[in-house]
């Protein structure tokens, strides 16, 4: 086990090497940060000058790469742009924690990005709750009633809402609850931020704002995951472990939501760890949308103004929470299904 | 089914149909696909929607912009209303439509052309190139794909000049988008495959071919892909309502194409200003994409049974 994972960590080094070339050469492609710069008031051309080579944009993007990866205080830089190299470089490098410094607001990159980590996670955290209650409940529900009016509503929505795009159901949502609710003299929904300024930041507006995010970004693999439980559930209580049970005079209630239940839920641990990083990515649209000041809507921001330093914490944050969770759905999962053993 | 001694021996068929073919029973059992008929019924009343309306309205109507008449709700004269800047949102959903469908096919045609040859020389291959293209697969399939959707819309814009084809003039950024999502959703396809491909050139009709010295190119392209073009159709149909979703995605946060040109994404960017005044903005395209993106996802879970029976469901 622990040889196991060792190895797949050794195996994530290079996959995650791999990621962040085919990102630095996109990004340092993608736009000149400098030419963006000031906004009304465009900096003198000397001063651009300068900040290309402060940040090092006047360098091959190979040797950029390289001073992003390792930092560049181990060679002499030309800071005053005479041609003649004479100090050290100040970044100290991606593998020693320097993510350098966003282009727009001078802080470390890594701190902008962590800073909305926790907006995002209480928004992901709590769609995947509904997602993963909503999904068992509707999927083993239609599995025990299949074919029944019901199970047949229920598959008809799930077909429609897993072809809806998130931006849809997010507007939606805001037409009916916030708009029409407000129309009709009902409580409504408030669909923009995390808190309402004059109240403050307390737990009960957090709560309130997070509904309407939290169920558009829920809806989708709310549809997705049901099927796959219901069709995980048909199958089990189709075995012969669950006629066995049965016939040795277990009640319905015990063979249902002990044996079956157990074993049609196993699987979701896969999918749910797959998707978990995704989702955090996927929230972009959603951020955007309800104004939640989270890591989707920090993505869209400094794309838009070319900020590269923040934009490769955010992906490489991103990118290693994929790896590290595919190997922890891996043994999750071994650890549970004592069937499957390490490959 | 139980053994019954009773039971008659099963009578085999004497009629004397004419073998069927491949295609033809792989038609029959398609046809029988209750919800693949209706997707395709659904798809095909799309295809008429947009190719009537193309001849009713212009698109120089679709783009015309009078705003004296903005955000106007439905009427007899614009039956889904006009938007922001006064443009009839019905000619618009045809025009944006037609780019839409354009969008999800070529782009796909990008996909399979680069999954399948990424996955034939790594399947066929193996070894050092197998793990090398791979390790690539596998670092890209690790980027959450909207993101890098936006980033190399951001990398890809304003690279390609508008180009004239069939008398219109597209947009350079609808080429732009289409090479997008082609280039980040081609690793599904490769991994399909490669996968099919490292069982095939175990087999026998490889073998064989391999002995009369028919050279590797042959073999891969005429002997073994042939065979994998199953799984590769049922794929590349659903993906081309993942294209489509894709393109309204980067639209939507508009990065993607350009006004005028509409597409059923650009037409929601914004939208949710007006959530309150026009609400018909956002509803007519979207309920388009839906309609669309679920009823090919109904035709790719017909294809997939009808071509591919035994294949396991995957979302």
């Amino acid at each position: 086990m622990g040889r196991y994972i060792i190895r797949r960590l050794l195996q994530a080094i290079p996959q995650l090497l791999i990621i962040s070339v085919i990102l630095f050469v996109l990004m340092q492609a993608s736009g000149d940060p400098v030419a963006t710069l000031g906004g009304r008031t465009p900096p003198r051309s000397e001063d651009k000058e300068r900040l290309r080579r402060e940040w090092g944009l006047d360098q091959p993007i190979m040797v950029q790469y390289v001073y992003w990866l390792v930092g560049n205080d181990w060679v002499m830089v030309d800071s005053d742009g005479d041609g003649v190299s004479d100090r050290y470089g100040q970044r100290r490098g991606v593998l020693r924690g320097d993510f350098g410094n966003s282009l727009v607001t001078r802080q470390p990159a890594m701190d902008v990005v962590v800073e909305r980590i926790p907006n995002t996670l209480t928004l992901m955290i709590t769609a995947e709750v509904l997602i993963i209650v909503f999904s068992l409940f509707i999927g083993v529900y239609s599995a025990l009633r299949q074919y029944s009016v019901m199970d047949n509503v229920l598959t008809a929505v799930s077909f429609i809402t897993f072809s809806m795009p998130i931006f849809w159901i997010a507007l939606g949502l805001m037409y009916i609850f916030a708009v029409r609710f407000k129309a009709w003299g009902l409580p409504h929904l408030p669909t923009v931020g995390m808190y309402d300024p004059i109240e403050g930041k307390t737990l009960s507006q957090v709560v309130w704002h997070l509904i309407l995010p939290a169920m558009s970004i829920a809806l989708i693999d709310i549809a997705r995951y049901s099927r796959y439980i219901r069709s995980n559930m048909l199958e089990v209580i189709n075995s012969d472990y669950i006629r066995t049970a049965r016939a040795k005079g277990l009640r319905e209630r015990a063979v249902l939501f002990v044996h079956a239940f157990k074993n049609a839920a196993l699987p979701l641990v896969t999918i749910i760890g797959m998707d978990l990083p995704f989702l955090l990515a996927g929230a972009v649209v959603t951020e955007r949308i309800f104004a939640w000041p989270g890591m989707g809507r920090l993505f869209l921001d400094h794309l838009t103004r070319t900020d590269f330093p923040v934009l490769m914490a955010l992906l490489m944050l991103i990118s290693v929470a994929v790896v590290v969770f595919q190997l922890l759905t891996d043994l999750v999962y071994t650890w549970l299904d004592p069937r499957i053993r390490y490959a | 089914m139980t053994l019954d001694a009773t039971s008659q021996p099963v009578q085999l068929a004497e009629e004397t149909y004419p073998p069927r073919s491949l295609l033809q029973l792989t038609v029959r059992r398609f046809r029988r696909h209750r919800m693949a008929m209706v997707g395709l019924a659904i798809l095909l009343a799309i295809v008429l929607y947009i190719g009537i309306g193309s001849l009713v309205f212009s698109e120089a109507y679709a783009n015309y912009n009078d705003t004296s008449i903005r955000l106007q709700p439905p009427s007899a004269q614009h039956p889904f209303g006009t938007d922001t800047v006064g443009r009839d949102i019905l000619a618009r959903t045809v025009y944006g439509g037609q780019i839409s469908l354009i969008i999800g096919l070529f782009a796909v045609l990008v996909e399979v052309t680069l999954g399948t040859l990424i996955g034939a020389v790594s399947g066929y291959y193996g070894g050092m190139v197998d793990s090398l293209l791979m390790r690539f697969t596998e670092a890209l399939m690790s980027i959450p794909s909207l993101l890098l959707l936006l980033v190399m819309a951001k990398f890809l814009s304003g690279k390609i000049p508008d180009i004239m084809l069939f008398g219109r003039t597209f947009s350079g950024s609808v080429v732009v988008i289409i090479l997008i999502i082609g280039l980040t959703g081609w690793t599904y396809l490769a991994r399909i495959v490669r996968s099919s491909f490292l069982s095939l050139k175990e087999s026998d009709f490889v073998l064989a071919a391999r002995a009369l010295g028919i050279p590797d190119r042959r073999i891969i392209f005429s002997h073994i892909l042939p065979n994998t073009m199953a799984s590769v159709i049922v794929a590349a149909t659903l993906g081309v309502a993942t294209a489509i979703l894709s393109e309204a995605y980067i639209s939507f946060l508009g990065l993607g194409v350009r006004p005028p040109t509409a597409t059923w994404g650009s037409m929601l960017d914004g939208a949710y200003d007006y959530l309150e005044q026009a609400p018909w903005l956002w509803f007519y395209p979207g309920l388009l994409i839906i309609l669309t993106v679920m009823s090919i996802n109904f035709v790719g879970d017909g294809l997939r049974d009808a071509l591919d029976p035994r294949s396991e469901y995957k979302v």
